[in-house]
């Protein structure tokens, strides 16, 4: 049992690390660290790293949520700790 | 209809809402005073986090805070979206799973002491009043605007309309009107947005609008704005690090990002849910309701920038006579948030780069210049700035953008009162969730778990909503009379909970060998470190020890996002403390254990 939970925290752990290594990317790196040489590519009439500063970093971390909330439950069901 | 009775209608039925659906929802036991018996529909829980979460701030000042910072507007809009990804994957659900009542409440237990969860309560306390006393100021001047009363009636209204549904319902009470707040507000930012959109690149979706050609064949709105800009002398809209370098944007963005985070009236939300996995997915429904006011806001301040530049400097632009100005010129100039000082002498307004003024225009009483124009005591000295074609003769207060864009865009009377209503809900529903953070954190923490723990359940309710009662006289005190560092002290909010609560929860979540020892020297040390660079800098108050300019700042971090690294040094800290002292005890390692696995609910209450 205690095993079993140990599995289920560091899949866990793996999903939330995968997750928040995108969140970084979009924001840190995309929006702010390299910002000018991404605003060279063209979006539309957005610019590619402001478009990201001000509109896709955010879509991005709507879409993280849904998609680690999804992968947790199917966490759930698979190691048994569903919540009924 | 009049404007002026069409907003008391607006207003007063929005308020008559609030006020029906606090009588319907009333508390009737402490569970449901502090987490509304954890019964919120997770979409719900969203949407009145939402509408918790965006303040006055966000409503009224944001888009113009963008307008004027272009790119750099960027790190508010991702500081104050991000958090929210932190929240659902490393505290939402465990806390939630914990499935008590408070913040401190966690703190206290998983380290196992009392001093722990005494400085928690006080950050919360700090946080949310220095935060409250913003809000309530924010509804006298959303009152004192649009509805022509004082700025001290607006503000003892807006307290009894909190006062009603705080005390009376609680965490239920506020939930449901802050569904009910979140729709007002959204409806009331969105539909101007649309409208604007639509007449400007002849897109209805604002988003897509920021992104797209201008109607009269003058190329991208960007691109347009970019060149408008840098012709007057500014910094371009879209190029970063105009006037902040890429280190303080990097740390401003993440101190916001984990001060999200950590704000304690954000983090009791989700535990009103029923289910740990309903808090994960709650945030999500949160983050996308944030989401559509905060992708609107970048387009509104950029229609808005663009809008006002041309309506001031006219079509030729040199700029237009004072006596053809539009209408909203004179009407915001009257209510101080315009200035014009006709530097060069010719009769016409002119914006470009520069000050116009001394810092904020004194205005000289009521008096008019020849051309009709409120006399201002302190015009600076009309110098032409660098690249700028002419001297910069007008003050424009940022939260013009939002206040006056129906009237900058002639739209009809009834967005104008919208407008108004929305900005109130923005106001009250940020106010209520913080009132009852903290009347929750007195009655709970402080009376319940510390001072009188024999107190009965019924007496307990009783003093949460005293609590309550007097929350909001206090908070409505600080709104009457702001005291001077009020306007210094959002970084101080931020950055309090970024270096002290954020990181503690964390590591009792994710550390099972984090001990009493290491989270207090910790936390102890984020605090003095963060709050020590603020007051250094800021002199919140004292006088500030130094100036607060870039060649001053360690790293060239503003005290805006020095939370960043009081974050870190609180990890670092409370790492090395807790690896030097002995493990917490065995029934502290269960519960952490017990509170990553959603099911076994071990301490069902």
């Amino acid at each position: 049992m205690a095993d079993k939970n140990a599995l289920y925290w560091k899949a866990c752990l793996r999903l939330i690390g995968s997750c928040l290594l995108v969140w970084f990317l979009v924001s840190y790196v995309f929006a702010i660290l390299l910002v000018e040489p991404l605003n060279t590519i063209h979006l539309g009439g957005y610019k590619l790293g402001f478009w990201f500063a001000q509109q896709g970093s955010i879509y991005t971390f709507v879409i993280l949520i849904f998609f680690y909330s999804w992968q947790m439950n199917k966490l759930d069901h698979k190691f048994d700790v569903y919540e009924e | 209809m009049e404007l002026q009775a069409l907003t008391y209608l607006v207003v007063g039925l929005s308020f008559a809402l609030y006020i029906g659906i606090a009588i319907w929802s009333r508390a009737k036991n402490t569970s449901e005073f502090y987490v509304a018996g954890k019964h919120i529909h997770p979409i719900a829980n969203g949407m009145a986090t939402a509408a918790d979460w965006m303040s006055a701030a966000s409503f009224i000042s944001m888009a113009g805070l963008i307008a004027f910072m272009g790119y750099e507007g960027g790190m508010y809009l991702m500081g104050w979206t991000g958090g929210y990804v932190l929240l659902a994957m490393l505290l939402a659900p465990y806390l939630r799973k914990f499935g008590k009542y408070t913040v401190p409440e966690f703190i206290g237990d998983r380290y196992y002491s009392q001093l722990a969860r005494v400085v928690a309560v006080v950050c919360l306390i700090f946080i949310s009043f220095t935060y409250v006393a913003g809000q309530m100021r924010g509804v006298g001047i959303v009152f004192s605007r649009f509805l022509e009363v004082p700025l001290d009636m607006g503000l003892f209204i807006g307290m009894g309309v909190v006062f009603i549904y705080a005390v009376l319902g609680g965490m239920k009470g506020i939930t449901y009107t802050q569904v009910a707040q979140y729709c007002v507000l959204i409806f009331a930012y969105t539909v101007p947005a649309v409208f604007i959109a639509l007449q400007t690149t002849g897109h209805a979706v604002p988003q897509i609008a920021l992104g797209s050609e201008m109607l009269d064949g003058s190329g991208s709105l960007l691109g347009k704005l970019d060149k408008t800009l840098v012709d007057l002398g500014f910094g371009s809209y879209t190029e970063p690090f105009n006037d902040k370098t890429m280190i303080d944007v990097f740390a401003i963005t993440l101190a916001l990002m984990v001060g999200t985070a950590g704000l304690p009236h954000v983090i009791v939300r989700f535990f009103t849910v029923p289910k740990v996995r309903d808090a994960r997915s709650s945030a999500g429904w949160a983050l996308v309701f944030i989401a559509i006011l905060y992708t609107t806001a970048p387009a509104v301040g950029a229609l808005a920038r663009m809008n006002m530049i041309h309506t001031v400097n006219g079509a030729d632009g040199t700029g237009i006579y004072y006596k053809e100005s539009p209408p909203w010129f004179q009407t915001w100039e009257n209510a101080g948030l315009i200035a014009w000082h006709d530097h060069n002498q010719d009769g016409k307004i002119q914006y470009a780069a520069g000050d116009a003024f001394q810092g904020k225009p004194d205005f000289d009483g009521e008096k008019r210049g020849s051309h009709g124009e409120r006399l201002v005591k302190n015009p600076g000295e009309g110098k032409v700035a660098k690249n700028a074609p002419f001297a910069n003769e007008i003050y424009v207060d940022r939260d013009i953008m939002v206040l006056a864009n129906p009237e900058i865009a002639g739209l009809p009377n009834w967005v104008i009162a919208l407008i108004a209503a929305g900005g109130i809900a923005a106001a009250l529903s940020t106010a209520a969730g913080l009132l009852l953070v903290i009347s929750v954190s007195v009655s709970h923490d402080l009376l319940k778990s510390t001072f009188a723990p024999q107190i009965t359940e019924k007496s307990e309710l009783l003093s949460g909503r005293i609590a309550a009662a007097v929350s909001v006289c206090i908070a409505g005190y600080l709104g009457l009379h702001p005291p001077a560092f009020v306007a210094q002290v959002v970084a101080f909010a931020f950055g309090l909970a970024a270096s002290s609560l954020f990181p503690v929860i964390l590591m009792g979540i994710f550390s099972k060998r984090m001990n009493k020892w290491g989270a207090i020297a910790g936390m102890f040390t984020g605090l003095v470190f963060t709050s020590g660079y603020i007051i250094y800098f800021k002199g919140v108050f004292l006088e500030p020890f130094a100036a607060n300019t870039p060649e001053n700042w360690l790293f060239g971090i503003s005290p805006e996002g020095i939370g960043s690294v009081g974050m870190v040094l609180n990890f670092t800290v409370a790492s090395i403390v807790s690896s030097l002292t002995a493990p917490p005890p065995e029934n502290i390692q269960n519960l952490v254990e017990d509170i990553r696995i959603p099911k076994k609910l071990v301490r069902e209450e």
